[in-house]
């Protein structure tokens, strides 16, 4: 996956939970909390979806990773790849 | 020191065959139910009355997403009542508003729901949701509104079974005249319908209705009735004292004119016909009148055969003999049983006849059962009357709780 696919992966669980929402001028390196309206619960939202549609777990820790688009992408990315590929 | 005068102001409903006052009322008079099949998880196609509001007219995606069904149910019911009541909402102090909803159950519907998800997952309770605990918390629905209309006052439901609708109003009434709130938003909602327990718990006390035909499913008085159609629904009304309504030039629906509570104390699930005759003779006489001084009764009736003959039974302890006046109906055989918002729909399907002077029927009666024949039972087509001076609404509910509330016609 690259960084691009994982910023996708992110908006389509964004547009999802966030429905009312206009994604089509999300500025990737500005806080999502800075562009949209999300709360605590959103994101926990974000954390639960990649983990029933991934299986990728995102540890309390590391919620903070979760800020940006590009932040996202930075920390998700090396995680899609080491997921276990499915046969 | 006499209590305050209490009105109603306003209504905002949502029913089975109405999302508004004059659509439930004219398909009241008009002999068009609302009774449709459903899916059911675990039990396949049911009959259920469901309503057909637009969520997205006060909320947003978001919070019909966020929120549960119960709490969009009253989020619309009270956009619609405040508009109705012609309130200047902008410069209403909204700590002095009262949120008061009755509800049968809440809960099952978000419960039944996360274990069917994580029933996806093996039952790793990590996929559980966050939103359960503030979906499943009692206080909810009235939650919801309070959130979504910024309404500081104190807000929260009654649980009270299918007693719960009437409860709300009496609520209201009570804490308007101790001076906690100046204007409440109360009634009654359920979301019934998108839990499977229900129809299986009835299904297994046999009380759950069957027929070829939905719109003819539930048919309190017929002798082929055969159990409770479920459905969701909700009603609230904006409740004032009489000084207030009149200070800003309200529009008033009707005056509270007296209400009774009281419990069984004899069964989980069977009714009590002398505690329902208790019930209502209290609300009479608290309301400062006599049997024949009632023009409507609104039954509880919720078709099942023994429980129909049970409510028959306390009215006609109550309005036997020596009432030409009162007239009798059933307004669950049009929308099935709404549970905690069948006392609130039911009470204000029958509030234009204030105004029309017309009784509308119970419908689906083909066969009266001899033992509902009441003097004054109007079946299958409205009853234009001589006079509709008051209201009396009961409503019964599980564990034994009765309640009955009389509205009259407002006079200065």
């Amino acid at each position: 996956m690259t960084k691009d696919e994982c910023k996708q992966v992110v908006t389509d669980i964004i547009a999802d939970i966030a429905p009312d929402e206009d994604l089509t001028n999300l500025k990737p390196d500005v806080r999502l909390r800075d562009q949209l309206q999300l709360d605590s619960m959103d994101f926990l939202d974000i954390v639960m979806e990649l983990r029933k549609r991934y299986g990728l777990e995102v540890p309390e820790a590391d919620y903070l990773q979760l800020a940006s688009l590009d932040s996202c992408a930075e920390y998700l990315t090396p995680k899609f790849n080491a997921l276990p590929t499915k046969h | 020191m006499k209590p305050a005068r209490i009105v109603i102001t306003g209504v905002g409903l949502t029913a089975p065959n109405g999302n508004s006052l004059a659509e439930f009322r004219g398909n009241l008079l008009g002999g068009v139910a609302g009774i449709e099949r459903i899916e059911v998880r675990h039990m396949g196609s049911q009959l259920a009355g469901v309503c057909h509001y637009d969520p997205l007219r006060h909320q947003t995606k978001k919070e019909v997403r966020v929120g549960t069904r119960a709490g969009s149910i009253g989020v619309y019911c009270a956009h619609e009542a405040l508009a109705d009541s012609g309130l200047n909402w902008a410069t209403q102090a909204k700590d002095r508003v009262g949120i008061y909803i009755g509800c049968t159950e809440h809960g099952n519907v978000e419960t039944e729901n996360e274990i069917h998800n994580i029933s996806k997952f093996n039952y790793d309770t990590k996929f559980w949701s966050h939103y359960h605990n503030p979906r499943t918390v009692a206080n909810n629905p009235a939650g919801e509104v309070s959130l979504n209309l910024g309404i500081t006052g104190p807000a929260y439901t009654i649980g009270a079974a299918c007693a719960a609708g009437n409860l709300g109003l009496i609520h209201a009434a009570q804490m308007l005249r101790l001076g906690e709130v100046d204007f409440a938003l109360c009634g009654g909602i359920s979301e019934s319908i998108h839990t499977f327990g229900i129809f299986a718990g009835f299904k297994s006390q046999n009380a759950l209705a069957t027929h070829a035909d939905p719109h003819q499913a539930s048919r309190p008085f017929d002798r082929a009735r055969n159990g409770i159609v479920v459905s969701e629904g909700g009603c609230l009304y904006t409740l004032e004292r009489l000084e207030d309504a009149q200070a800003r030039g309200a529009k008033i629906y009707a005056e509270i004119a007296g209400y009774h509570v009281n419990s069984d104390a004899s069964d989980y699930v069977l009714p009590n016909p002398v505690r329902q005759a208790e019930c209502v003779q209290a609300s009479i006489r608290r309301a400062g009148l006599t049997p024949r001084d009632i023009h409507l009764v609104n039954t509880h009736a919720t078709a099942t055969p023994l429980g129909d003959i049970q409510e028959c039974e306390a009215i006609r302890a109550v309005f036997g003999a020596g009432c030409p006046d009162t007239y009798i109906n059933n307004t669950k055989s049009y929308i099935g049983h709404c549970m905690g918002a069948a006392g609130a729909l039911e009470l204000a399907g029958n509030l234009p006849s204030f105004d029309d002077l017309t009784v509308h029927p119970t419908i689906n009666v083909d066969d009266l059962d001899p033992a509902c024949a009441l003097p004054g039972l109007v079946l299958n087509q409205p009853q234009r009357v001589a006079k509709v001076d008051t209201i009396l609404n009961n409503s019964f509910g599980m564990l034994g709780i009765n309640s009955t509330l009389i509205v009259k016609r407002f006079v200065r």
